[in-house]
């Protein structure tokens, strides 16, 4: 009975996977965007990158997934998305709004004697900001980000309830099949932990591998 | 306008709110000149050096190096404040070491001496790494090319600062209190360093700095700085055997008293 | 030609979407509660000297906090009543909720505590006061007020997550905007306002714990930094 679970739970987890996958892209993009535009000049950008924050982290990840969902294909709209694409992009906005602060938070934590440096080394601000003050800020954003990506992990449990066909929308099926809900909640509530895990590790490398030489200390 | 200047600070003025920290400042540099700027905390000694390296804006007044405005540029026969562009092609002549190293951590001691050139002029990364190899190498760190900064020793930082601003080929070097933030005992080897600067190369050099000592010994001239404004200035013998005004007389006696 | 948006059919499912929000409120209120309880209590079990008890509190706040909500919830109300315990889909709900951020709230309490200095927890056993004496009086004041705005951030969480509750039919407000919906055909609404809603929330309970901070803040000689 158990082997037969397992064919099924796994395809549940590689869609859960993908998802969470493509969703990190779109939230580390929007989250640089964001995290941008909130500190540029112009207040245009300002204004919309504070629009776009607000409004995301504002309201719950189940009611931006269920609007994507349920009013965009209706009229005014019209719009109609697959349960893929809006996982994908409602996960995304969601995770990517609290990213700008981190991100906006990791740039500005970069010492300002590193930026005279560079201006006093003539350099031009745009190698500047890539070769200076962005690898330091990476370092600093790497423990708030690793939060943030298992919460995107386990807003990906949300997408089952959009009919998206990932681990608990398996687990959900296995059980109304097999009646054997502890074995099977258990068994993903195991898998999810995994994967936090998977995260947490492999943030903790990408960060050795930025900070290196780098002795880091907390502020 | 004097062609043997190479720095004219010319009515500067420079205010933090109420606070004016710089009052109407006059100062000719001559070229190859080595000058020591000494005074009391907030006197404005360091904002003119930052001014001149354009990390400060300039309230009123005019800066020019080599003859050319800094801070300002001509447009149609008049005086505007620089753009972006312009205040870049000045600054190339300067290099500036700071008191607090500000080394870029995630680098080789290689990789902080290359970067300059690497980013600025476009240079190629092979023959910005020879440059910094052999200015390290003159500041005594030949051997710690692939150390990051965080192995090396604060007087160590602080050379490779120094090799750092010289791969710019700068006419004129900017130390900024540039010993303070170290122990005592590694302050010899920057000195040494600087000393050796200033002795085999032509460089036109401005120090603030609290090491009257070295003041003294390698200076060409002594400015006295209190309140924004230069009190008195002269050689070292001058400043330091026959202080003139009563404000540097209360200086040096409250200097020599702490030792 | 329908109107983009029906002014009309909002206000008259308002009633409706504030008597689910009330719902809302009710579950965030109570779980809250629970949380700081019981968070507090795994925080201290954390700290406890016996490395088995220590060790355990560890494993169960990194499982609760790693695993998604939903399935938390799945497991109470479904996997429970094997073991002999029939909850209600409101006390599953409540008590799902309350757990998982218990232990959100555990870390946030273990930072705070980490914060009191030293010198604090030595001074009290000079004192000879009672661990009891010791948290209540002195440990727990001062671990506390540096960490209410994450409290609060996660006050304000906790009530996002109330929608994840519907999974389990507990009607608060999400669940009551989709019945609306989808007896309705009109989602736009329904689903709209429900959205602002958590958004003023959210909003306002910022402001609070602003406020509270601010009121919470000993007197000090403000020193000033120049830059």
């Amino acid at each position: 009975m158990m082997m037969d679970l397992l064919p099924l739970l796994l395809k549940g987890l590689r869609v859960t996977v993908e998802v969470t996958a493509l969703a990190s892209v779109l939230a580390i993009v929007m989250a640089f965007a964001a995290a941008l535009a909130k500190l540029s000049p112009l207040r245009g950008l300002r204004w919309l990158a504070n629009i776009y924050i607000e409004v995301f982290r504002g309201t719950s990840l189940l009611v931006q997934l269920f609007w994507l969902y349920f009013v965009l294909p209706l009229p005014p709209f019209n719009i109609e998305l697959s349960s893929f694409v809006v996982a994908v992009t409602g996960l995304g906005l969601h995770i990517g709004a609290y990213g700008a602060e981190v991100m906006r938070g990791a740039l500005t934590s970069v010492p300002r004697g590193q930026i005279e440096a560079a201006v006093a080394l003539n350099m031009p601000p745009l190698r500047r900001f890539y070769r200076i003050v962005l690898p330091q800020a990476i370092v600093n954003a790497i423990p708030p980000a690793t939060n943030l990506l298992i919460e995107l992990l386990k807003g990906t449990s949300l997408i089952s309830l959009i009919t998206m066909a990932d681990l608990t929308f398996r687990a959900n099926q296995l059980v109304q099949l097999t009646f054997l809900s502890r074995e099977v909640f258990g068994i993903t509530l195991l898998i999810y932990f995994v994967l936090a895990q998977c995260i947490n590790f492999g943030m903790r490398r990408l960060g050795k591998r930025f900070s290196r030489g780098i002795v880091r200390e907390q502020r | 306008m004097s062609t043997s200047s190479i720095v004219r600070f010319q009515g500067v003025t420079k205010r933090y709110g109420p606070l004016t920290v710089l009052d109407q400042l006059d100062l000719d540099i001559e070229r190859n000149e080595k000058v020591a700027l000494i005074g009391p905390s907030g006197s404005g000694k360091s904002t003119l050096l930052r001014m001149l390296m354009l990390l400060e804006d300039i309230d009123d007044g005019l800066i020019e190096v080599d003859g050319r405005p800094l801070t300002h540029m001509s447009v149609n026969g008049g005086l505007v404040r620089a753009n972006e562009r312009y205040k870049r092609e000045g600054r190339s002549r300067i290099g500036m070491v700071f008191q607090n190293f500000n080394l870029f951590p995630h680098m080789t001691a290689l990789g902080n001496a290359a970067e300059g050139p690497i980013s600025s002029i476009g240079m190629s990364k092979k023959e910005a790494q020879d440059r910094a190899a052999e200015l390290l190498e003159m500041v005594g760190l030949g051997d710690k090319l692939d150390h990051y900064p965080a192995q090396l020793s604060g007087g160590q930082q602080q050379r490779v600062a120094i090799a750092r601003a010289l791969a710019m080929r700068p006419q004129i070097m900017l130390f900024d209190e540039v010993t303070s933030a170290l122990d005592p005992e590694l302050c010899g080897e920057v000195l040494n360093v600087i000393r050796r600067l200033g002795d085999e190369h032509d460089l036109t050099m401005l120090m603030v700095t609290h090491q009257m000592g070295f003041a003294k010994e390698f200076a060409d001239r002594i400015c006295f700085f209190s309140e924004g404004k230069i009190v008195e200035q002269g050689t070292p013998e001058q400043v330091f055997g026959t202080p003139q005004h009563e404000r540097t007389q209360a200086f040096l006696r409250a200097v020599t008293e702490a030792i | 030609m329908e109107n983009l948006v029906d002014l009309d059919f909002a206000r008259n499912i308002l009633p409706e979407l504030l008597a689910a929000a009330g719902n809302t409120v009710v579950i965030t209120l109570v779980g809250f509660s629970i949380a700081l309880v019981l968070g507090l209590l795994l925080a201290l079990l954390r700290r406890s000297r016996l490395a088995f008890i220590s060790w355990s509190a560890t494993v169960v706040i990194e499982f609760i906090r790693s695993t998604p909500l939903l399935i938390q919830l799945y497991f109470l109300f479904y996997v429970m009543p094997e073991f002999g315990l029939t909850m209600s889909a409101w006390s599953a709900g409540i008590a799902g909720i309350a757990l998982h951020y218990a232990c959100y709230v555990a870390e946030v309490y273990r930072a705070g505590l980490d914060g009191v200095p030293r010198g604090q927890w030595e001074a009290c056993k000079a004192l000879s006061m009672s661990p009891w004496h010791a948290y209540r009086r002195v440990l727990l004041p001062q671990a506390v007020r540096p960490i209410i705005p994450a409290l609060g951030n996660y006050f304000v969480a906790m009530f996002k997550d109330t929608p994840v509750l519907s999974a389990i039919t507990v009607v608060e407000l999400m669940l009551q905007a989709k019945n609306i919906g989808s007896r309705s055909f009109r989602y736009l609404e329904p689903i709209t306002m429900a959205g602002i809603f958590f958004l003023i929330i959210s909003i306002v309970v910022a402001l609070l714990v602003r406020r509270l901070e601010h009121q919470l803040q000993l007197p000090s000689i403000k020193t000033r930094e120049s830059t």
